[in-house]
């Protein structure tokens, strides 16, 4: 942000120099071509980003209140504080919700990075055969709605239709994909079938931004395929590591159509299984807007938290510039 | 470059052949079940045909309820389709100001812009209901369209896209040809940021195709929905109609086919275009 001052500066000698009216047109000129191009996008992103959570902020701290007789007079409404947060967080369930999110983070994204590198360092190393199928294989399922994934595995793992559980059975081996203990495991498997290809997409795409000449010198100097992938390419691919893992975050926090899908399968999901699924219900079951508000801010807030530090913490703040 | 060992090559082989089962079974399944009617669902193994009649089943899902499916299908690519078009022209124009312009202020959109990016969508599409509904937008065709036309991660690649490829000469040269800002932005700047908008629209057509929470959010009235909320609308009545479960995997087996073409012919674009955001920083 120290840029604008040197600027300014050099305008000012400029003005001196006898071309004032030229730079100040130049100037003027190009606010007002830049208003005209961003102005559209930020009427939207005022209405669709600004505008609601100005509104849910503003919701969340207001309350309903009746008057009159038995409180049965005219709604209208008051300032509550934040009587509707100390609600939510001391709501076990949601609470509860978002330790699962948070554990269910934990485990699937370093699994699913993990697995996507694993295959594109697999892809790109030479002696990989028929490679155009396999990546296709791989991205195949990012084409696949989470709705209709989950509809998918739903049947995969619903004991009377589901095949895998037959066979597994077949040889003696009884599982239950959708038990309270497994049936977050059974989402993780859902969301790691999704978006595993793409991240290997992304990652495949920065490895083939790496000069081939790094490679070979690599080899010249007698490392190995594996200490090639260690030493070169795994920090080289670095940025869109960083990258897949800010999306992951985000999307994990999102978790809400897996679940919602599967509920009427698994006894074991209940209505705060995730926070999104606690505010949607808080808002169209409990018809508790205010709360729901509350919640929706605070999942916000964790998001933007959790993304900033990871970037932070991954040392790729300075990736977000142009 | 010398070959690597056979054992080398064995073993990548067999990884990626393990890997490639666990993406393709469920997609097969998928396949197989598409031609089983409901008894035939419950009764029969999974992974294998029983009497297989996919025209009729699928004929059979298609007019069912008056032929409801097409409608999601229709609602569903007028959504992405619209949205995606939009969203990726307000990207351009966004982008290409922030990167081409300099003036006050520019750092603070282009920061407020990245901090949308990190916002996740569903804390959003709650507020934003209470917001529409208050409007009267609630329970319309734009309750749904309006915010998929919004795509700040668009802005920040369309904006890093630009900065590298539209060279700064080429716009003056066109303005002491005398031609307007509009102008040049569309035969220049659109023409040479045209790789960073395929991304662009690719992406936001997926994502608001996968979109599931706004419109469930948003939509109360079954002829606006997209397709994932009428399946779902299936599966939730299967239980008092069991005939709904073969229609439910018919209709994800209709909705997924085309989609699958369209990643397989277009994943070339997704190679390059996707990582500009990381690569190009």
């Amino acid at each position: 942000m120290s840029r604008p001052a040197p600027a300014a500066r050099k305008r000012t000698r400029k003005d001196t120099a006898g071309r004032p009216r030229r730079a100040r047109r130049t100037e003027a000129r190009n606010a007002r071509a830049a208003a005209a191009f961003v102005l559209p996008f930020l009427a939207l992103f005022g209405l669709c980003f600004l505008a609601p959570l100005g509104y849910a902020l503003h919701q969340s701290l207001q309350k309903t209140e009746r008057t009159g007789p038995l409180g049965l007079g005219r709604e209208h409404e008051a300032f509550a504080g934040f009587a509707h947060y100390a609600q939510a967080l001391s709501d076990d369930r949601f609470l509860t919700g978002f330790g699962r999110v948070l554990l269910f983070g934990a485990v699937q994204i370093p699994l699913m990075i993990v697995l996507a590198t694993a295959l594109a360092l697999l892809l790109e190393s030479a002696s990989a055969r028929g490679i155009a199928f396999f990546r296709t294989a791989f991205f195949l399922p990012y084409g696949v709605p989470g709705v209709i994934a989950s509809i998918l595995w739903g049947f995969l793992y619903v004991p009377g239709i589901s095949p895998l559980v037959k066979i597994a059975e077949s040889v003696g081996w009884h599982v239950d994909f959708l038990s309270r203990g497994t049936v977050l495991w059974s989402l993780a498997n859902i969301v790691t079938w999704q978006f595993t290809g793409y991240n290997m997409l992304v990652l495949i795409a920065q490895l083939k931004a790496v000069p081939g000449e790094l490679y070979e010198a690599a080899r010249i100097d007698g490392a190995n395929a594996w200490q090639v992938a260690r030493h070169v390419k795994l920090p080289l691919i670095r940025p869109a590591l960083v990258l897949t893992g800010v999306f992951s975050i985000i999307g994990t926090l999102q978790l809400f159509a897996e679940p919602m899908v599967l509920r009427p399968l698994a006894s074991s999901i209940d209505s705060g299984f995730t926070p999104n699924l606690h505010a949607y219900s808080e808002a169209f079951v409990g018809n508790n807007p205010h709360v729901a508000a509350a919640e929706a801010v605070l999942l916000a807030l964790v998001a933007c938290v959790l993304s900033f530090g990871f970037l932070r913490l991954a040392g790729g703040r300075a990736e977000g510039r142009g | 470059m010398t070959r690597p060992p056979a054992r080398y090559r064995i073993i990548t082989a067999s990884l990626l052949t393990v890997a490639a089962l666990y993406f393709l079974v469920p997609v097969y399944w998928l396949v197989v079940s598409a031609t089983k009617n409901s008894a035939d669902l419950f009764g029969t193994f999974g992974f294998w045909f029983s009497d297989p009649h996919p025209v009729d089943y699928l004929t059979a899902v298609l007019a069912y309820d008056h032929g409801i499916y097409a409608r999601w299908f229709a609602n569903s690519l007028c959504y992405a389709g619209i949205g995606a078009v939009c969203a990726t022209l307000l990207s351009a124009a966004a982008g290409y100001a922030l990167a081409k312009f300099p003036f006050r202020g520019r750092e603070a959109v282009f920061n407020m812009v990245l901090a949308g990016v990190l916002i996740p969508g569903t804390a959003l599409a709650l507020p934003l209901y209470f917001l529409f509904s208050s409007m009267g937008l609630s329970n319309t065709y734009w309750a749904v369209l309006i915010p998929s036309m919004v795509s700040p991660f668009g802005v920040y690649l369309c904006r890093i896209y630009a900065a590298a490829a539209v060279p700064d000469s080429l716009l003056e040269a066109a303005r002491i040809d005398g031609a307007g800002e509009a102008r040049i932005f569309g035969g220049i700047g659109l023409r040479l940021m045209t790789p960073a908008l395929v991304t662009v629209f690719l992406f936001q057509f997926v994502h608001i195709w996968n979109n599931y929470f706004l419109p469930l959010v948003m939509l109360s009235d079954s002829d606006l929905y997209p397709i994932q909320l009428g399946l779902t609308s299936w599966t939730g009545y299967a239980d008092r109609q069991p005939v709904l479960y073969q229609y439910t995997v018919g209709g994800a087996f209709l909705s997924v086919v085309p989609l699958m073409v369209l990643m397989t012919v277009l994943q070339r674009y997704w190679r390059t275009g996707l990582t500009e955001g990381s690569v190009k920083a």
